[in-house]
């Protein structure tokens, strides 16, 4: 059997903060992207949030025999050690697997660019310290073009002053709530934040009690 | 309370429920919401205790959190060995979890086992008002309650263990009003689907859905937990309808829910919970029940749908990027213009948290009466839940599956994402109750099309799609 209990290594991803970051740019330009593409339900059960990276995208990544499948695009050398993915509508969509965001991380990407997001998964990339960019239709279509056409196509993408630019063409800005910002810029530890809120959620939870006739679950 | 809301204060039922819930909104944060259940699961979970131990944390209410194994299990008989050792180490790691955290857990051999988001309403814990989060994107389901429900990552599952509280942004209100009636034949999954057909995949991206009009009010509580359950595929955040007397109905006596005066007084409380006349919603869509069909997806995402009476779309009419629309019929090994009921299915999947409850095996055994599965099909009927098992089980249904020649399973998630040995084989093509069609979903290189219990059951007889319209009926 197996040794359960050991789980230090498992915080090995500790959030870093994002600042700014700059990298080679991968196209993976299609809508609809879901979580079971980017980590198919076999990588699932490790009870670890490393080790991820290998399964990124598998299915696509390896035809049914294992070997490597040379027309997708994260096979295609040139965007070898890329560490910003841009991609089509509603990325992330499906499953709230945050095994989805650990392979991203993983395998080095640190931001996604795409014209709109899955909630859940965009709630994930923050735990994780992964800035998703949303950027309208246009922008980011342009942004594929360059990363299809320009060999080791590159982007800085600034968290501080909110803006995304390249060598030359490219320089926009993009809009993010600020807390979500700010969660990044810190790398703040979301849960020791609301544990700094003790004294509300105890009240809360007396008030609640007096006010309310929702009760605890009666385990019987 | 800022202002606008003290001058309008026609409430929507998301508005009710999220500022009952509000613990502080301290500058500077999001709004801390506070969570009544939170249901766990060992797929999603044993990442968050790892780090709640890392931390030296407790889990702050271990009374309001409930656990299941669900996704890895095998539905063969129970005590059947587990081959795969890496899900036995899943499920053991919850179990210890549960122990060392003190958390009430729903185990292998327990009565009360079955897919999170069927035993969460089965045994009363989903109640009108509440607050439900899970590790798992379909906890939309509880919201046919009135409760805002909504799924999370790992990291929030962890924040939810530690601090029973949530940080969130306020999402966005969307109101579907559906008026009118279905149609004979058509169930609250063809509705499911039919919504996300014509509001598309981010439909409703942001938003809290509720659902309104007469075709809502008129479903059972099991058609309204399908119907939110699918409000995901149309990226919401969570789904809800107001609580009434079917709702009531529903929960009363079931094993966690309020008793005696404590129930008269909770259905006092539950009764204001409806949004009120006048209430404003950010977005607002309309769709007729009556236009409703049975419907069956052709593509790789649940907004590719057509009428079973329909064909496969042609690629100019479709709003979709010509590459991506050739992928996707290459992928389903699938022609323009053919009939959908020309389409041949290999397996048929009846079950998921979808369609798994009792109404749903009623329905799909009422079709499968007295027929036989083609000989060409291999078809599973998997129950939500060892309750929903016990109950089909008294009134037969198990033995009017068995004799049609449909297998009759355990409990558990099982061909809706494969992590169990029930999966397709490449280039199997299935009719499954279950929610997503996405590639590999069901097993890799298999192709599934979304259909209701009716439709799955009808498509096993006939070995490919058929309008249950006309079923004859034995
Ligand atoms: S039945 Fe399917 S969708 Fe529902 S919880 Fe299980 S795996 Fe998820």
């Amino acid at each position: 059997m197996f040794a359960i209990g050991v789980f230090s290594e498992s915080r090995i991803l500790d959030m870093q903060p994002f600042r700014t970051h700059t990298g080679k740019v991968a196209p993976l330009y299609r809508d609809n992207v879901d979580t079971d593409q980017i980590i198919p339900k076999q990588f699932l059960k490790r009870i670890e949030r490393t080790g991820f990276g290998e399964f990124l995208f598998f299915d696509w990544r390896r035809s049914p025999d294992g070997r490597p499948d040379l027309s997708f695009v994260l096979n295609d050398h040139r965007y070898d050690s890329a560490s910003i993915l841009v991609t089509g509508k509603n990325f992330g969509c499906g499953s709230s697997r945050e095994h989805a965001v650990w392979a991203l991380l993983d395998f080095g990407f640190r931001a996604i660019i795409a014209p709109s997001f899955a909630d859940i998964f965009a709630n994930n990339c923050v735990k994780n310290g992964v800035l998703t960019v949303t950027l309208g239709e246009h922008q980011v279509a342009e942004i594929v073009g360059h990363a299809n056409s320009t060999p080791d196509y590159e982007i800085t993408v600034d968290l501080e002053k909110c803006m995304i630019q390249d060598k030359r063409r490219i320089s926009e800005h993009f809009h993010i709530d600020e807390f979500t910002r700010h969660c990044l810029l810190e790398g703040l530890d979301n849960i020791g934040l609301t544990l700094e809120h003790e004294p509300q959620i105890t009240a809360f939870e007396a008030r609640r009690s007096r006010t309310s006739t929702a009760r605890d679950p009666e385990w019987r | 309370m800022d202002k606008p809301d003290v001058i309008n204060h026609q409430r929507t039922l998301l508005h009710k429920i999220w500022e009952e819930h509000l613990v502080c909104e301290a500058t500077g944060e999001q709004p801390l919401i506070y969570v009544d259940l939170h249901l766990v699961h060992e797929v999603t979970s044993p990442q968050a205790f790892a780090g709640l131990r890392a931390a030296n944390r407790r889990v702050r209410r271990p009374e309001r959190t409930v656990a299941t194994v669900d996704h890895n299990i095998p539905t063969e008989p129970r005590g059947t060995p587990i081959n795969d050792p890496i899900a036995v180490r899943q499920i053991q790691a919850l179990q210890q979890n549960c122990t060392e955290f003190g958390i009430p857990l729903f185990d292998m051999d327990s009565s009360d086992q079955g897919i999170v988001h069927v035993i969460g309403p089965e045994l009363g814990l989903t109640q009108p008002g509440m607050t439900i989060v899970c590790g798992d994107s379909h906890t939309t389901t509880h919201g046919a309650f009135g409760a805002l429900a909504f799924g999370i990552g790992t990291s929030e599952v962890e924040h939810v263990l530690a601090t029973q509280c949530l940080g969130q942004r306020k999402p966005k209100n969307m109101l579907i009003a559906v008026s009118g009636s279905l149609p004979e034949g058509v169930g609250a999954k063809d509705l499911a689907l039919g919504v996300i057909r014509q509001i598309g995949t981010d439909g409703a991206n942001g938003h809290v859905i509720e659902y309104a009009g007469t075709a809502i009010t008129a479903l059972s509580m099991e058609g309204r937990m399908t119907l939110c359950n699918m409000s995901i595929e149309a990226g919401a955040k969570a789904a809800m309808m107001a609580p009434d007397d079917t709702t009531f109905a529903y929960v009363k006596d079931r094993r966690f829910a309020p008793r005696g005066r404590e129930w008269d007084e909770s259905v006092e409380r539950w009764r204001m919970l409806p949004s009120d006349p006048g209430a404003k919603y950010d977005t607002v869509a309309q769709i007729s029940g009556s236009s409703m069909a049975p419907f069956v997806t052709w593509g790789t995402n649940p907004g590719m749908v057509v009428r079973v009476d329909e064909s496969v779309p042609e690629i100019s009419d479709l709003k979709m990027d010509r590459d991506a629309a050739t992928r996707m019929l290459e992928y389903m090994d699938l022609k323009p213009g053919t009939k959908m009921e020309d389409i041949c299915v290999d397996r048929v999947f009846i079950g998921s948290c979808t369609n798994s409850r009792i109404e749903d095996l009623r329905a799909a055994a009422r079709v499968a009466r007295g027929y036989r599965v083609a000989g060409t099909v291999r078809a599973i009927v998997v129950p939500g839940s060892q309750a929903v098992k016990r109950a089909a089980e008294q009134e037969g249904l198990h033995e009017i599956f068995k004799n049609s020649g449909f297998e009759w399973r355990e409990s558990g998630c099982s061909m809706c994402l494969g992590m169990n040995p029930d999966i397709l084989q490449p280039g199997e093509r299935c009719a499954s109750t279950s929610n997503r069609n996405f590639e590999g979903r069901q097993g890799r290189g298999g192709r599934t099309h979304l259909v209701s219990p009716v439709m799955a059951a009808a498509a096993a007889i006939a070995g490919h799609f058929t309008d249950v319209r006309n079923w004859r009926f034995q």
